[in-house]
Order: structure tokens, then sequence, then C-alpha cells
């Protein structure tokens, strides 16, 4: 990636406490500054419970930081937006609508005429593979097409910016690596730029431009590293094996 | 060297839920003391597999037999760790790892020296008053770990028991497993979607096909202990089994 590409999104000394009952203000983001690049495939990791969920939910708008300002695309966010989508590790889709309806949500809320929003829910709906079960609802599908519909939903408001939040944490190790794949894939026929949350190293550096190491509570950056490995990436090849020791060696593992 | 009996044969091992046949046709052994890992394609009926294992589900045809008698959880010592977290929730960690002890009625001298024995190897000595809403996933499963090993059981099964961990914790548990394994002698079934861990783990690996599920190969895994998972030969046999499986 490089240096002169545009910057998207920035974080501008950050910091997000929670008051939790019983034990006062806890400080989950601490003078956070971190910048995101116009495409690129940024993935955020570090230990469970360290944060960065709550960085995307201020990236997304669903919570405001209690100091310092979140920059996107020019302006500072204050609420949620269709310029931001949304992947969530539980799915969140609705179970009353059909995957067209799901998929067409926002467009609709957005007021995007019925004909228009359907040919746009359609090519998105055909990117994530799902051509054939438009009709079909949520409840019927498997999780990892649970999440196809999850990434084409958010796609079809056609953001700047994509917020993945371990959206493969309850798929199995197979059905994870096949949609890793796809995400490569789809990432690349439709290049948006990808905040992608994980606790797995592995995911990590098979899908991350550059890879932001976080540290435990009030989160920081602890370490920064761009991942060169041409795509598709093997990860068996020694290069991949010898980056994903070396920055999870990094990690505030806990017990 | 004489020739030991097996510690588990399994002859024609068929399940079929209705019409739809799951199981077919699956003949093996598995020696006394051996840690086999039982890998396939995701869907490929490995929980329908081990659930027959323990007639947790009737099997439709064939036979098991351990230690050379049908099996029946009643008579053999068997236990059972769930790729869900199933610690007794009313129950502190010390409670917990002690269950199995009292079902079974072991005097309480023997049980108490279990127990401490077990809590030391999992390291949750400090926690034993806590319950289990107070603990981490992988915390869980050492309760799970702990409890099933304070038994000294004949033959442990393991249902992915590590599926939701990261890579870091997962060595660190498995680690832990192959020190109980070590120090037990306990024959354990593994099974994993996860082929790096199978590697990791295994003496050795039993690949199944997709549904119905029969026994494709059963291959060994000679690589000493601690394995390297970025040595030459630990990637070989982790490409190997992948292109057995791989489907994705």
């Amino acid at each position: 990636m490089s240096e002169n590409k545009n910057v998207l999104i920035e974080f501008r000394h950050v910091d997000k406490e929670f008051d939790k009952p019983e034990e006062g203000m806890y400080k989950v983001v601490g003078d956070l500054n971190i910048q995101v690049r116009e495409n690129e495939f940024l993935v955020l990791f570090g230990p469970g419970q360290c944060g960065k969920s709550t960085i995307l939910n201020m990236i997304a708008g669903f919570e405001m930081p209690t100091a310092g300002e979140i920059i996107c695309d020019g302006k500072a966010v204050d609420r949620p937006g269709p310029e931001r989508g949304m992947v969530f590790q539980n799915t969140a889709l609705f179970p009353w609508l059909t995957v067209m309806g799901n998929v067409e949500y926002g467009p609709k809320m957005q007021g995007v005429k019925k004909e228009e929003r359907r040919r746009r829910a359609q090519k998105y709906i055909d990117l994530v593979g799902l051509q054939g079960f438009e009709n079909s609802f949520p409840v019927k599908l498997s999780g990892g097409m649970q999440q196809r519909v999850g990434i084409a939903r958010a796609y079809c408001n056609e953001p700047l910016v994509m917020l993945l939040d371990e959206p493969f944490g309850h798929l199995d190790a197979q059905t994870r690596y096949l949609m890793q794949d796809e995400l490569t894939r789809i990432w690349q026929a439709e290049k948006r730029t990808v905040i992608f949350v994980t606790n797995n190293i592995e995911e990590a550096v098979y899908l991350a431009d550059r890879i932001l190491v976080l540290r435990n509570c009030p989160t920081g950056v602890k370490a920064e590293y761009e991942i060169n490995l041409p795509r598709p990436r093997n990860y068996t090849d020694p290069e991949f094996l010898r980056l994903r020791r070396e920055i999870d060696a990094v990690v505030d593992h806990t017990l | 060297m004489e020739k030991k009996e097996p510690k588990v044969v399994v002859n024609h091992l068929t399940k079929k839920f209705g019409d739809l046949l799951v199981l077919d046709d699956l003949n093996f052994e598995v020696q006394e003391g051996e840690f086999l890992c039982i890998v396939g394609p995701t869907g490929c009926g490995k929980t329908t597999f081990l659930n027959s294992l323990t007639r947790l589900y009737e099997p439709t045809a064939g036979e098991i037999l351990v230690n050379g008698i049908p099996v029946d959880p009643k008579k053999q010592d068997i236990s059972y760790i769930f790729q869900e977290y199933s610690s007794f929730p009313w129950l502190t960690v010390e409670q917990n790892v002690r269950f199995g002890l009292e079902i079974k009625r072991v005097p309480k001298e023997e049980a108490d020296a279990s127990v401490e024995e077990m809590l030391d190897i999992v390291g949750l000595t400090k926690f034993r008053s806590y319950y289990p809403s107070q603990l981490s996933i992988s915390m869980l499963q050492r309760v799970a770990i702990a409890r099933a090993f304070a038994t000294k059981p004949e033959l442990l099964l393991m249902d992915e028991p590590y599926g939701q961990l990261d890579i870091d914790l997962r060595f660190k548990l498995e680690d832990e497993l192959l020190k109980l394994w070590k120090k037990t002698g306990t024959t354990v079934l593994f099974i994993t979607h996860n082929i790096e861990e199978a590697v990791y783990l295994s003496q050795n690996i039993m690949v199944l096909t997709n549904k119905p599920t029969s026994v494709k190969t059963v291959l060994h895994n000679p690589l000493p202990l601690p394995r390297d998972v970025m040595s030459q030969e630990f990637v070989d046999l982790r490409n190997q089994v992948t292109d057995l499986i791989k489907w994705w």
C-alpha cells in the first residue's frame, strides 16, 4: 500500500469510557489515534474483551467517543449512516424477511425505488454467491450462508467502509477458510475500505493489507504490520507461518 | 512383543435417521492409550459418530466393543467433553471437578487428592471457589477437562473442545491435554475440524468421508512431541490431510 493513498477515516485522540454500575467509569479506549486508508483491508487484532468491537461501534456511530473525534470522509461521525456498513458476528439478520428482503432493506429505508433497489440487491446477492436463495428465509440457511447475506446487506448500501465484527467467529475451521476466500474475492471484485475485527491470528494474516495489534483495556495500538504476501495466500507457506507466530507473540493474551 | 487386545473395536457401525444414512459401515480399532484424532469435512457426521460410540444414539446396526465387551457407559469409565461449555452452573470449579468422583463413590481421601492434582495441572487452584459464570471460555474448558480426567477414565471422547478459542490459547490447552494424556495413559478420541490441531495432538489421524460417513483412511503421525507447527514435516502432514478433506 503506497503512502499517498487518501485517508478515509481518522481517530483523533479518542477515549471511550463506560459507566459500570458499582465499579464507576471504566476506560475501554485510551487516546486512540489511527488512520484508515481508502480501499485498504485493515484488520484490528487483539485479545478478547480488549475493546475491538467498541472501536467498530464508534465508527458505525452506535457509540460516541467520550473524548476526541472520529472523522470519516471529512466529516465527524455523530450518528449511524449508510456510508458505514456493519456485518455482525451473530449476523443480526431480520428473521421475518427473505434474503432479498434483508439485502434490499437499507436502500428501501433510504427511499430507493423498488426497481432500482431490487437491481442493486440482486447484484450483491450474486456477488456473495446466493443466487437461487433470494426467497429463502435466514432460518433455512447455514451459518456461512447467513454471513453471506450479512455481507450482501452491508454492501447494498454501497458504503464507503465495511465494518466486520468477527463475522466468522461462530463458523467451523473449514467453513471459515471458505468464507475467508470468499471475502477476499468479493473485496477484490468490489473494492471498499474494510475494517475487520478478529482474535484469530491466522485469519488476520490471511486477509489483511495491514494489521493493527491492540492492547488490553484501555486499548490502543500496540504494534502495526504491513502484510505484503501476494493473494491468494497460503496458510502453510513458511513466511505466512512466520508472520503468524511473530504477530501473535506481541499480543497480551489473557487466561 | 505380545499383541495387546485393542481398547475399542468398531464393527460395521451403521446409523440411520429414518431413511437418511449417516454412518455407513464403519470398521476400525483403537489401541489402549492411543491418541486418535478424527477429522472430516464439515457436516460429515463426526458428532453422530461420537454420540453413537457412547450410545447416546443407539446404532442402527453393528457393534462397538470396549475391552472386548459391548460399550455401556454404565459399566465402563467413559468421559465426554463437549464443544459447548458444559460445567454445572450451580457448582463451583472444585465441585464441578469432584462431580464424577462422587457419582462413582470414590473414597473421600482419594477424591480430594485427585481434585487437587487436576486443579493444579489445569492451573485453576486459585479459582476453585469461583462459579462458571465468573470464568472465561478457556477456563470453562479447563474445568471440563479437569472434571473428565479426575475419574481416570479409560476412554475419553472430545468433540471439538477448542473450536472457539484463539490460537495461542488453543495451543496452551492442547499442551495441557497432552500432559494429562501422557500422565494418565487414557485412550483419547478427539474430533476436530481443525487439521493443524489434529496434526499437533495425534498419534493417528482417522479421516472420514462426506455423508454417508465411512473411514477414508487412517494416517500414522510419527512426529515426536512437542511438535513445531512451522517445521517442514509438520506442514507436509498438515497439507496431506487437508488434501484428503478439502471441499472449500
